[in-house]
């Protein structure tokens, strides 16, 4: 059984869309801007109303709250938000926090520096490490290295490795192709309307 | 009980005053002539039109009058709330939210305050029940529109912080938690100051005319202290109830943060 199905999910502008996703898997979603790939993400997140069907491990979505689904597929936004001064309040265990900047790449100590003096991609990198705290089973990734240097993307990028090889599945939406076929064998196009899936 | 009574001539000469914010509004180009010339007419013809009205109603002792303008107070008030918001939601759901609030917090209010507290007889007499509901609408009135109004803003302006609380599995109160703060913070501020001000500042208006009309000073200032707490509870019961009305709106039952609910801000 697949770890995440989405069945005729319905987004403003697309086609329903349709495919489904293993343990392990990486899915790279592919299109110009504006087609809907944010909101494709967020509708599987359950943050926008969407018509069509969710599964994870064969639950429906709606078997779950909306705040354990959440927990269990996670989103990333691209802008992620912050909403207490510094990074560490939004972590609550303090030793994982530290270990998770290590693997991305961060100096411990900006876990203390105030949001606002954050570069883009130090906030990038750190809300990604917000957002693996719980070990989620599902992350939902928009443009996580679209604001990092090449060391810095590495570093992302082997840290994602680890995690599909855990067992983590990951929907990936990226605009480097050269990234996305480092880290997943099939795509989801969007087009013309309409989200196509095929190999790499 | 004695007082000057005042002719028609004292109130032309106080209203020349007027003349003061006409003169400054055209030779600093402000522009409010014609909306100062309307409010003061608004002024005049409602103050005037209220004073026959609650004559009649005087006379009457009546339940049912009573009750009457009391609604019609809370429907006006629901509406002034309403008018007040920079952005408010589709159809009638702001002023659904502050007409509600308003209604539960006159009628608690008013049955508590004149009915177990002032106590006069019978206890709906509506000398005692209009101006104290009056006094309480005015002023929750304010404490609702300024909490809506922050909470509603607040939300938009911090759309990513509240989402990536839900994405990382917050539920929608906690979420909302530091927007509700200060949205209940900003709606009592007014009466907490007013409170703080009250008699160094300021005397209040209840007691001034209640001074005027030849009442004791020592008993217009407990009638007075007893309305400013009224007025603090109303307001704290007022804006709790629309302000977590609001952010009920502003989310659904999957703990979404549904800022489509809204209308597009005025201006």
């Amino acid at each position: 059984m697949a770890l995440l199905d989405v069945a005729a999910l319905e987004i403003p502008n697309l086609a329903p869309v349709s495919f489904t996703l293993e343990r392990g898997e990486c899915l790279a979603v592919q299109g110009p801007s504006g087609t809907g790939k944010t909101l494709l993400l967020r509708a599987i997140a359950d943050l926008d109303p969407a018509g069509g069907r969710v599964f994870l491990d064969g639950l429906e979505r709606n078997a779950m709250s909306a705040p354990e689904w959440r927990r269990h597929v996670r989103y990333a936004a691209a802008e992620p938000g912050w909403w207490e001064a510094t990074p560490r309040r939004h972590f609550g265990d303090a030793v994982k926090a530290e270990a998770l900047s290590k693997t991305l790449g961060l100096a411990a100590s900006l876990l203390d520096r105030p949001v606002a003096e954050l570069s883009t991609g130090e906030r990038q990198r750190l809300a990604l490490a917000r957002g693996l705290m719980d070990d989620p089973a599902v992350l939902l990734l928009d443009e996580p290295t679209a604001a990092l240097d090449p060391k810095a993307r590495s570093a992302v990028e082997r840290c994602l490795k680890k995690l599909l090889t855990a067992g983590t599945a990951i929907v990936l939406v990226s605009h480097d192709r050269a990234q996305a076929k480092r880290l997943a064998r099939r795509k989801l196009a969007i087009a013309g309307g309409r989200a196509k899936v095929g190999a790499l | 009980m004695t007082y000057v009574q005042l002719t028609f001539f004292d109130l032309a000469g106080a209203a020349a005053l007027i003349l003061v914010n006409g003169a400054l509004s055209l030779a600093f180009r402000l522009g409010m002539e014609r909306s100062l010339a309307v409010s003061t007419l608004r002024m005049c013809v409602q103050l005037g039109a209220i004073g026959f009205v609650l004559k009649f109603i005087f006379a009457q002792t009546s339940p049912a009058w009573t009750l009457g303008l009391g609604l019609v107070m809370i429907l006006v008030a629901g509406r002034e709330i309403a008018a007040r918001q920079e952005t408010s939601f589709e159809g009638l759901w702001t002023y659904g939210l502050g007409t509600a609030s308003l209604l539960f917090v006159g009628t608690l209010g008013t049955v508590f305050g004149v009915g177990a507290l002032i106590g006069p007889e019978p206890w709906y007499t509506p000398r005692y029940v209009i101006p104290v509901l009056g006094m309480l609408l005015g002023n929750t009135m304010t404490g609702i529109s300024l909490g809506l109004d922050t909470l509603i803003g607040a939300a938009r302006r911090q759309k990513a912080e509240i989402e990536a609380q839900i994405a990382l599995g917050a539920a929608r109160f906690e979420a909302l938690k530091p927007t509700l703060r200060r949205a209940l913070r900003t709606g009592m501020m007014p009466i907490v100051n007013a409170m703080a001000a009250s008699g160094i500042v300021a005397l209040p208006g209840m007691m001034t005319g209640q001074i005027l009309s030849g009442v004791d000073p020592v008993e217009a200032t407990k009638y007075q202290l007893l309305i400013m707490f009224l007025i603090a509870g109303g307001t704290a019961l007022g804006v709790l109830v629309a302000v977590l009305g609001a952010a009920w709106r502003l989310t659904d039952e999957r703990h979404r943060l549904r800022l489509d609910r809204l209308r597009a801000s005025r201006g």
